[in-house]
């Protein structure tokens, strides 16, 4: 019988760099210098900041290019990036510098911001806690993921692609621990286009999938 | 008035409780120690009350003192946070001496208290020196400041930095506040209790009770803006909205705000307001007394649209307390009013009088809209500006500073 599985949490406090930039070129010369979890916390860790449930753009870069700088071109090449589509973080960092270079050699003006739309560089504080929730089966598991919190949801899902690589999560990972059983819902999961759901949004698609559980338990004791 | 933490679970969800509980779970028994200059009055204030007594309750020691200066200290701490603010004033010469005479004379006082805490969270400049009379000091100090320090003055901004940057870290509230400073300067904006006066839900008699006292109209849409009578706040350029949508419709206007009585210039701001609303009978100038919060949650409550209609300003608690109450606000495109005032969303962002108008008219035309506004605000500030989320933020701030391991800490 595999191991329980912990439900763990976390919190973070973002950490302002004390960088800013006024304009494409400022922001392109900035991106060179920040520190690669700077890129991480404007691409994921947004999800956990206080923000507006429902932005255009899931990472902030594109959000600014739209909103500060008008360039809709930009905002939607920016947009589509996911940084695990990259081997690691310095890659992805070349890849928006490529992508911003390009749109410099485009223009012929550099697009600017207004006084007030500057776009602020920052990190974060994140701390990861024990709830002291464990599931011993997945069935369990099924049974207690509508009392996760957000966060909680973000650490497995996602931040744990961080820890075991691109394409992994901790819930998958648990899963195939109990060998070909769970193969289904294991694929299912790996389906999941996360990068534009929501928390709150991706907590009910993963409560969806992992009904299915209770279903089939349903079914073969029927 | 204070309340326990079972008592947000119907407001919040027993989830967000027992995360507060088990983040702050290895942190129990350290002594935090919060300094600011007032025990009552300003919304520091009324944070620290119901925040240090959440803290207690989830097992950390929490102190908080109050620094201990007379009027002279004041007045030119009143100065010198405006010219953080930006506003250049006039500080007598010996101001920075007496500005550390006093701060010394209350280490001598709290020595033993805040040389020992595991933390220490100093609020604004009126501490600020505090810093420097413990060589000694045992745990992590923490620099709040709760103003738009952009673009301070520079001559007083010299003296200061030097004060700030002894700090292990601050905390602003907007990222836009910020100075660059060599310590971490973590990002956590205010919060509104919804348990306070100010925010309970009152029943719809005391709400009549309200609107006859004050003489308002049933049936005819009202306007509500609550802040001080300062220019920056542009009750002006309200009444000039106000009298531009009435010329199309039927409608009320509600300015309540205080300080008239002891500010000069909120006394002039109000003698030109009056003199603008023309005796509109519709018109009503409030100046309330400072214990108001249950007159100011029946206006908002009574309320069709909210208007925080400023042209500077900080993070705009009323605007976070009138979109908790479902409101739709109509707000200037400045300071943190542009994180709360989603266009189309929870409101819309204006620039001029004439924006005002015109959304007023259209949200008035368009009630299931500004219906489902409303109740988006409410979900925007459950989620995050309320209390239970700023002492999430601090908890995880007081974890990484004491326990350390950089950006990313796993608690045992």
């Amino acid at each position: 019988m595999p191991e329980p599985f912990k439900i763990m949490d976390c919190s973070l406090v973002p950490i302002s760099l004390g960088i800013s930039a006024q304009n494409l070129r400022e922001f392109r010369e900035h991106l060179t210098r920040i520190p690669l979890e700077s890129l991480y916390s404007h691409f994921y860790e947004n999800l956990l900041r206080f923000s507006f449930d429902d932005p255009e753009f899931r990472n902030d870069f594109a959000q600014w290019a739209k909103r500060a700088l008008h360039d809709p071109v930009l905002a939607e090449r920016l947009g589509v990036l996911d940084p695990y589509d990259y081997p690691g973080l310095e890659e992805l960092r070349n890849a928006l510098i490529e992508i911003i270079d390009d749109r410099l050699y485009e223009t012929r003006y550099i697009p600017w911001a207004r006084p007030g739309e500057e776009f602020y560089f920052l990190t974060s504080q994140t701390v990861v806690f024990d709830t002291g929730i464990i599931a011993n089966t997945p069935k369990e598991l099924a049974r207690l993921f509508p009392r996760l919190s957000s966060s909680s949801v973000y650490y497995h899902f996602i931040e744990a692609r961080r820890r075991l690589g691109a394409k992994q999560d901790d819930f998958s990972n648990w899963l195939k621990d109990f060998g070909d059983k769970y193969d289904a819902l294991i694929k299912s999961l790996g389906e999941v286009e996360y990068y534009f759901l929501s928390l709150t949004e991706l907590k009910k698609e993963l409560i969806k999938i992992f009904s299915a559980i209770a279903r089939r338990n349903k079914k073969s004791k029927g | 008035m204070t309340h326990l933490l079972s008592d947000y679970i119907p407001i919040v969800g027993e989830d967000v409780i027992n995360q507060l509980k088990q983040l702050s779970c290895p942190l129990s028994g350290k002594s935090i120690v919060h300094i600011n200059s007032t025990r009552v009055g300003g919304g520091v204030a009324e944070i620290l009350e119901n925040m240090l007594m959440l803290m207690k309750e989830l097992g950390l020691e929490s102190h908080w003192e109050v620094i201990d200066a007379g009027e002279n200290f004041f007045k030119i701490t009143k100065k010198l946070h405006n010219s953080l603010q930006g506003w250049e004033q006039e500080l007598p010469e010996d101001w920075y001496q007496t500005y550390l005479e006093v701060n010394q004379a209350n280490a001598e006082r709290l020595k033993d208290l805040l040389e020992n805490a595991d933390m220490v969270f100093i609020h604004d400049p009126q501490p600020l020196p505090l810093i420097q009379f413990f060589p000694n000091r045992k745990g992590k100090w923490v620099w709040r400041c709760h103003i738009d320090l952009s673009r301070p003055v520079r001559s007083v901004w010299k003296n200061l930095k030097g004060l700030i940057s002894q700090y292990d870290a601050s905390i602003f509230s907007l990222l836009s506040f910020a100075q660059p400073l060599e310590q971490p300067m973590y990002i956590i904006p205010p919060s509104i209790d919804p348990l306070s006066e100010k925010n309970i839900p009152l029943a719809d008699e005391e709400l009549e009770r309200s609107r006859q006292r004050f003489g308002l109209k049933t049936g005819v849409p009202l306007l509500v803006q609550v802040s001080r009578f300062d220019r920056f706040k542009d009750p002006l350029g309200v009444v000039k909205a106000y009298q531009l949508v009435k010329k199309y419709r039927p409608v009320q206007l509600v300015l309540a705000g205080g300080g008239a009585t002891d500010d000069p210039e909120a006394e002039q701001v109000l003698e030109e307001l009056k003199a603008d609303s023309q005796n509109d009978p519709d018109i009503h100038i409030l100046d309330l007394a400072p214990e108001s919060d249950r007159t100011i949650n029946a206006l908002q409550r009574l309320a069709d649209i909210v208007l925080q209609k400023s042209l500077k300003e900080g993070f705009g608690l009323t605007v976070t307390e009138a979109l908790w109450k479902g409101k739709p606000v109509i707000g200037g495109n400045v300071g943190g009013i542009k994180l709360q005032v989603i266009n189309y969303h929870t409101g819309f962002l204006v620039d001029s009088p004439e924006g005002a108008a015109l959304r007023i008219r259209y949200l008035l035309n368009e009630k299931a809209l500004a219906k489902e506004m409303g109740r988006k605000g409410q979900k925007f500030v459950k989620e995050n500006f309320l209390i239970t989320r700023h002492v999430r933020d601090y908890l995880t701030l007081i974890a990484g500073l004491i326990k350390g391991g950089g950006c990313r800490l796993q608690l045992d």
